[in-house]
């Protein structure tokens, strides 16, 4: 295995169990790739990259003893936008409270948010057991794939006339459309809209985007659809229970062993060679890199069909996301909340409107990270015991857009620093005492996400969520069940089938395809 | 739009009191109350039995302000509604009330509520679901307008066989004359009292209209003038019981309404909610027409009835059979309870077809907890005609004194 990242260990978990003698090489000296929890800064204890849990499905916290083996996850309740006007939009988990929270803005919107939550909630019911299963390829005769498109179809079949319509409207349309069609308040809007911009390199008025959005409301805790939460210790806490489900079961780790190539012989993968040029042999090699970094940076060309080759060079996959993580000595103010509202212990946000979200991405276009940026922020530790000494709080601030190069050129500590300083002066704008709370940050760009967990361009999805690279187009057409041109070459990554988010879905679905290809039964 | 309030949500108290909460908690005895479209309303005030047998044998007061009340004026209001509602609208006369459901495209029910006609092109709609959303795209292409005014208006149910003599003590003049769905206006300690002769109970009652600071007086009021009447206020309980009786439905109990649904094949039409009284195809086009009226050609695939079931014991969310060893379920039981007046075990339950039809002999399967041990019973029931209860006292005009 490629790569100790969550949907890594998710699949040598299962090869493990499935009976393979199965050895997880990672490059850094601890696993877990983007969902790492870090201390960088005295004993404060960062979720680096992802932040926030909703999507991990929860069949595989089950049949991988995740709880047993340390992991906890909690919801969080709520959110809210604050405005440019020093009002408020807050969510709220009471019904009623939301309700009329709403309707300060748009009566009507408060009403419209049941119609927009059915909507969403319908196409969520479609989608959800289509992401533990391999996508069909509605080019082949076989019998499983002619199986499994006769699922899909009925499926789709039984959303009803209007639904279907609706499908496939949703899956192609852009975000601020979609929201168009319930809502007319620019703040519940704006709200709404966070999800569909969120790790994509594109603006809420771009086609596509509310798909990103459904993407995220796919998720459930506990049976509560579209909630999200926190992983008890940070989100290193998932991949250290995987890491510890996978010794359990007989699986190695092995950390600061980072593979140079993958061996490919007689048109065969035969093993891995590690950077210091020790080779180690395997029967199967499963990549957890993404499609780019697998087949452009660790094999070689010739090994690989010209065709294939140049439609992974095509796979999109752009950066677009950076990341503040700050160590604050007490909890920022907030005043445009009521003193004591939940709603501050679950994402906050300072964009307004969709025209803001849209020049935000305008920036990115240009080459320049986002002079108002988009902001998903949340402060875990009023949740989490864990994570800082007690009475001091960790920040985790996710910022949408951020380039990957930049148009005056490549990234130096001085402009990652003016990009801190940014994303820091746009949240002291809504609090006071921010900045003199602030004790440590670390500001991560494309480029560092990218240098360091090894995402292609720090696209968090491993490619973009786009109808084109989607289903059986993920990643490239006809390689979508994770087996690759080569044989004995698998993908595992965020790249594939159902896409990104700590879902552990493709390491799953791909574990399934190794064991059936190696004739061992499929345990999920 | 609305223009953004500056008052913030009060987070700490999710649920708003009505103008009777101060009566409603000193009269509580047992602190038992549940949310209701937003507001925290009583569920039981002393013990449902006693509320219960006081609906059918005396005088009652239920809160019924969090009905969600919308206004709707404009020189078009009478072809905005008839285009709304499946009932012809322009049939219901100034002060004079209707029943009626609305649907969707697909003839699926919306929601069900009471419209008052107050004046020539003046209607109030109350409604148990939120539905401004609804309402206002219904609205495109009408000169009218829709305000919800659920807050500006406080009501009362006073039901029972003595609610007329309670009015009529309260000085109401003439009350007994108003026929029912019939609305009298009165002046009440200086304040317009509008009152109608409706209600969920299916027994003689009346519901009382008022301004919220008006609220308290009229409460104390007729307090004190039902005193000799037997009157007491009631909670949903009791409630729940009369209404199952009388044979109305609820949403989210006995429908969901298609605006809500999530999994296909949930949304009910009026037909086969029982309602097809309700549905009027000769009065012109109206939202859901042609599917009802394609509908109506098919047949319905399962119909709303009310069951008549051997023994007492309630029959809460069973699930129905053709025959006693059958494995396939034909449908299930949406409301159950054991009917003190009537003295049958009575529900309503979906019923798939051709089973529904009144006469038809079915299973329904019990499960009893009998001191913690679980026990299993197949009781027969009977396919029967709503309502369950339905005494001359509430139509009868001029109304008895009990």
């Amino acid at each position: 295995m490629v790569g100790a990242g969550h949907n890594g260990l998710v699949a040598a978990c299962y090869l493990a169990r499935g009976g393979l003698k199965v050895l997880v090489l990672e490059r850094q000296p601890f696993i877990g790739g983007a969902a790492v929890s870090r201390q960088l800064y005295k004993d404060f204890t960062y979720s680096n990259c992802s932040y926030v849990c909703s999507l991990l499905r929860p069949e595989i916290m089950r049949t991988l003893e995740l709880p047993k083996h340390g992991l906890q996850i909690i919801p969080y309740e709520g959110g809210c936008t604050m405005m440019q006007n020093g009002d408020h939009l807050a969510i709220y988990d009471h019904h009623d409270s939301l309700r009329r929270e709403i309707a300060r803005h748009s009566k009507r919107d408060a009403e419209a948010y049941d119609r927009f939550s059915r909507d969403v909630m319908r196409q969520c019911k479609f989608i959800k057991p289509l992401l533990m299963r391999e996508p069909p390829d509605p080019t082949s005769f076989k019998p499983r794939d002619i199986r499994e498109l006769l699922y899909l179809g009925q499926r789709f079949h039984g959303l009803g006339e209007q639904r279907m319509y609706d499908t496939l409207r949703f899956w192609t349309m852009s975000a601020a459309d979609f929201l168009d069609e319930y809502f007319e308040s620019e703040i519940v809007k704006a709200h709404m809209a966070g999800s569909s911009i969120i790790g994509t390199a594109l603006g809420p008025r771009s086609p596509g985007t509310a798909y990103v959005l459904l993407h995220h409301y796919m998720g459930d805790i506990d049976d509560t659809v579209g909630a999200w939460g926190f992983a008890r210790g940070g989100m290193g806490s998932i991949t250290q229970a995987l890491g510890k489900s996978l010794q359990a079961s007989g699986g190695a780790i092995r950390v600061d062993a980072p593979v140079a190539r993958i061996r490919v012989r007689g048109g065969v993968a035969t093993g891995v060679v590690l950077e210091d040029g020790e080779e180690i042999a395997a029967r199967l090699v499963v990549s957890n890199l993404d499609v780019r970094r697998t087949f452009l940076n660790t094999m070689d060309p010739n090994d690989l069909p010209g065709e294939f080759l140049r439609q992974v060079k095509n796979f999109k996959i752009r950066g677009s996301s950076g990341k503040l993580n700050i160590a604050l000595d007490g909890l920022p103010v907030f005043p445009a909340i009521p003193t004591g509202a939940p709603c501050t212990r679950g994402d906050m946000h300072v964009t307004d409107s969709i025209e803001m979200m849209e020049r935000a991405y305008d920036d990115w276009k240009d080459g320049r990270w986002s002079r108002a940026p988009y902001i998903d922020m949340l402060i875990p530790t009023q949740i989490d015991p864990t994570m800082t000494p007690n009475g001091k709080h960790y920040m985790s601030v996710f910022v949408q857009y951020c380039p990957y190069e930049l148009a005056d050129g490549g990234w130096t500590d001085e402009k990652r620093k003016a990009f801190g300083a940014t994303v820091i002066d746009t949240i002291a704008r809504h609090s006071p005492n921010f900045k003199d709370l602030i004790l440590h940050a670390e500001i991560r760009t494309p480029w560092d996400i990218e240098n360091e967990v090894g995402l292609t361009e720090g696209n968090i999805f491993q490619g973009e969520l786009t109808m084109d690279q989607l289903l059986f187009n993920r990643p490239i057409p006809g390689y979508a069940q994770y087996r690759s041109p080569v044989p004995g070459l698998y993908m595992c990554g965020s790249s594939t089938h159902p896409g990104g988010g700590v879902m552990g879905a493709p390491g799953a679905n791909a574990a399934r395809a190794v064991l059936r290809d190696a004739g061992r039964a499929a345990l999920v | 739009m609305d223009k953004p309030s500056a008052m913030p949500v009060d987070f700490r108290h999710p649920l708003q009191r009505t103008p009777f909460h101060e009566r409603a908690r000193a009269l509580s005895q047992v602190d038992s109350f549940v949310p209701w479209s937003g507001y925290s309303t009583v569920d039981v005030f002393t013990t449902v039995e006693q509320e219960y047998f006081a609906v059918r044998n005396a005088a009652t007061l239920y809160d019924l302000t969090p009905m969600v009340k919308y206004r709707i004026v404009g020189r078009e209001a009478v072809p905005y509604l008839n285009r709304l509602i499946t009932r012809d609208v322009t049939k219901l006369k100034v002060n004079r009330v209707a029943y009626c459901v609305w649907c969707n495209d697909a003839g699926h029910l919306v929601d069900d509520g009471t419209l008052f006609r107050s004046g020539e092109s003046e209607y109030l709609l109350c409604t148990a679901e939120r539905q401004i959303d609804w309402l206002l795209s219904s609205a495109d292409g009408f000169e009218v307008e829709v305000a919800e005014i659920t807050e500006q208006v406080a009501a009362l149910a006073l039901q029972g066989p003595t609610s007329c003599s309670v009015l009529k003590a309260l000085g109401l003049a003439g009350i007994e004359n108003l026929k029912p769905f019939e609305i009298g206006r009165f002046t009440f300690a200086g304040a317009p009292l509008s009152v109608s002769r409706t209600g969920f109970t299916g027994d003689l009652g009346y519901e009382l209209w008022i301004t919220p600071d008006s609220a308290l007086t009229l409460w104390d009021a007729l307090m004190t003038a039902g005193r000799s009447w037997g009157i007491r206020p009631i909670g949903s309980q009791a409630l729940n019981m009369v209404r199952i009786e009388a044979g109305f439905i609820l949403p989210n109990v006995d429908f969901v309404s298609a605006e809500h649904t999530i999994r296909t094949g949930r949304d009910r039409s009026p037909l086969e909610m029982g309602l097809g009284w309700l549905v009027d195809f000769d009065k012109g086009h109206f939202t859901g027409r042609r599917a009802l009226l394609e509908e109506q050609r098919r047949g319905v695939a399962r119909m709303l009835v009310g069951l008549d079931i051997a023994g007492n014991k309630p029959a809460r969310d069973s699930l129905l059979y053709a025959a006693p060893t059958a494995k396939r379920e034909i449908g299930s039981v949406t409301s159950a309870m054991w009917s003190p007046t009537c003295k049958r075990n009575i529900a309503l339950a979906m019923v798939e077809a051709p089973h529904f039809k009144t006469g038809t002999r079915l299973w329904v399967d019990i499960y009893l907890n009998r001191e913690l041990v679980w026990e299993r019973r197949m009781c027969q029931a009977l396919v029967v005609d709503r309502p369950f209860f339905a005494p001359e006292r509430r139509r009868a005009t001029p109304a008895a004194d009990y």
